[in-house]
């Protein structure tokens, strides 16, 4: 099959996708838990394995700036960052996203201060969701990898053309070592078409980005046709996923995964590394209490998978969804979400929102179970859920 | 270019919100006896308005229909080739 077992961090999986992806330009900015991945890059620069331009800066802001110049002169480009880097970089991943340049940047999520704190939550990334990157979020190193790859694809394919986010758990995937399948050069060589975008700044072919629009419903057509892109890209997703599939063997679903649902009556969603966790979770709740738990992996927040959600839960019983993150007095962004797209098919089944693990708290398998097992019963019993939105701080 | 998107794109044209050489406040006014044809004026123009003439016994000619009179090309001047004069 052309593969070759190595044992990998998450950081490590993610400069390893990007060397294979034949990235030209690399920029970053050093931030814990994120430097490793651009250590390793530039350690493959400075060895010759990887022909790349590295450029230095002095802040995350920057490094988005001189990724998307790249990027804008028909560059394929990467950054890496975390938490308040990102968060710095904000502005950026707007231009970006609005001038419809095809970019990939790997976030390890990391808590955002105060206080300060190194460790894994998801309100660094999900301060990005209404920017128009694509953003998936994986569950361990072999998945990070893979996603990193096809998110060139995914990116850079004309139907889409806007830039997406691979995100990995801070420590809990980042410096993590997993075995990971390498691919050949050859076999992501055939999967990654030669670099696609929608224009290239040329010297001597004068043309300008984001100038202000004559007429104000030119600037609301471009914000709607992200929308749309945002739209067409599930099924550049799914196709992505296939043809990966068919060349290494993996597949992971499209926007989602659906574990032990095929007569699941009651369900839990989750993104990202504790998705593992979930799945300890329900082979518990199924194995020794005889509970029909289905689990729904989110693999892709931007776009979001709507219709996956709807199908699942229409003639579900109940739905716990674990938020890593919060917007305070709305809940966790996935619970709003999946209560979303429910209310537009008018289905009606009870969801709870879990709000865990923030500030790298730790949540285990059991306290997943244990917070599940209370839902079921007040679902099984009442129908409904007296309380929508719990804090759960796991533990005994 | 391509043709699924909607994107936020323009080409560079001369004029495009008219003549704004009406907003001077300031005129340069060139001497071509001090010129050094350095160049530096037109480098540093930010609107372009200053073209380069070789072999011409005026080194530079100003568009005055678009030079906003900033001053810019004047105060690079190293020979002072450039002077600003109130507009009438």
């Amino acid at each position: 099959m052309g593969v070759a077992l190595k044992t990998l961090t998450g950081n490590y999986a993610v400069a390893t996708a990007v060397k294979l992806a034949r990235v030209n330009v690399i920029s970053a900015y050093p931030i814990t838990p994120q430097t490793t991945i651009v250590e390793k890059l530039a350690e493959m620069v400075e060895l010759g394995e990887l022909k790349a331009d590295m450029i230095r800066v002095e802040s995350e802001h920057s490094a988005l700036a001189a990724v998307y110049g790249a990027a804008s002169g028909g560059a394929r480009a990467f950054t890496a960052t975390s938490s308040h880097g990102l968060l710095y970089m904000h502005e950026m991943l707007w231009w970006v996203a609005g001038s419809r340049i095809p970019v990939v940047m790997a976030v390890v999520t990391r808590t955002i201060g105060p206080p300060w704190n190194i460790w894994t939550d998801h309100s660094d990334v999900m301060d990005q969701r209404d920017t128009g990157w694509l953003i998936t979020f994986t569950e361990n190193n072999q998945e990070t990898l893979d996603e990193t790859i096809k998110l060139f694809r995914i990116t850079e394919d004309e139907r889409v053309f806007l830039p997406g986010i691979v995100t990995l758990d801070a420590f809990i995937l980042s410096h993590t070592t997993e075995p990971v399948d390498v691919p050949d050069q050859s076999l992501v060589d055939a999967f990654l078409p030669p670099r696609k975008q929608p224009y290239v700044f040329r010297a001597g072919e004068p043309i300008i980005m984001g100038n202000i629009p004559r007429d104000l419903k030119w600037n609301m057509m471009m914000r709607e046709d992200i929308d749309k892109a945002m739209e067409r890209a599930k099924k550049v997703i799914e196709e992505a996923d296939l043809l990966w599939g068919k060349l290494v063997g993996r597949r992971y679903g499209g926007l989602t995964e659906c574990y032990r649902c095929e007569d699941a009556k009651h369900f839990i969603i989750g993104v990202g590394a504790w998705v593992g966790d979930m799945r300890e979770a329900v082979d518990y709740l199924r194995e020794k209490l005889g509970l029909r738990v289905g689990l729904i992996k989110i693999r892709y927040f931007r776009p979001f998978p709507r219709e996956d959600i709807i199908k699942w839960l229409n003639n579900a019983m109940s739905a716990v969804v674990f938020d890593r993150s919060v917007s305070p007095s709305a809940g966790g962004p996935i619970f709003v979400e999946v209560l979303a797209s429910l209310a537009s098919a008018g289905v009606r089944t009870p969801v709870r929102g879990v709000i865990a693990g923030l500030a790298g708290v730790d949540v285990t398998p059991e306290d997943i179970a244990n917070a599940v097992l209370t839902s079921v019963s007040e679902a099984e019993e009442l129908g409904t859920f007296k309380q929508s939105v719990l804090w759960f701080y796991g533990g005994e | 270019m391509s043709d699924e998107s909607v994107l936020p794109l323009a080409r560079p044209m001369i004029g495009v919100s008219g003549k704004t050489g009406s907003w001077r406040l300031q005129r340069p006014l060139y001497d071509s006896s001090k010129c050094i044809k350095c160049r530096l004026c037109w480098l540093y123009c930010p609107d372009s308005t200053i073209d380069i003439n070789e072999g011409s016994a005026d080194f530079i000619t100003i568009n005055y229909d678009y030079c906003k009179g900033c001053g810019i090309c004047s105060n690079v001047c190293p020979t002072k080739a450039i002077t600003m004069a109130p507009e009438g």
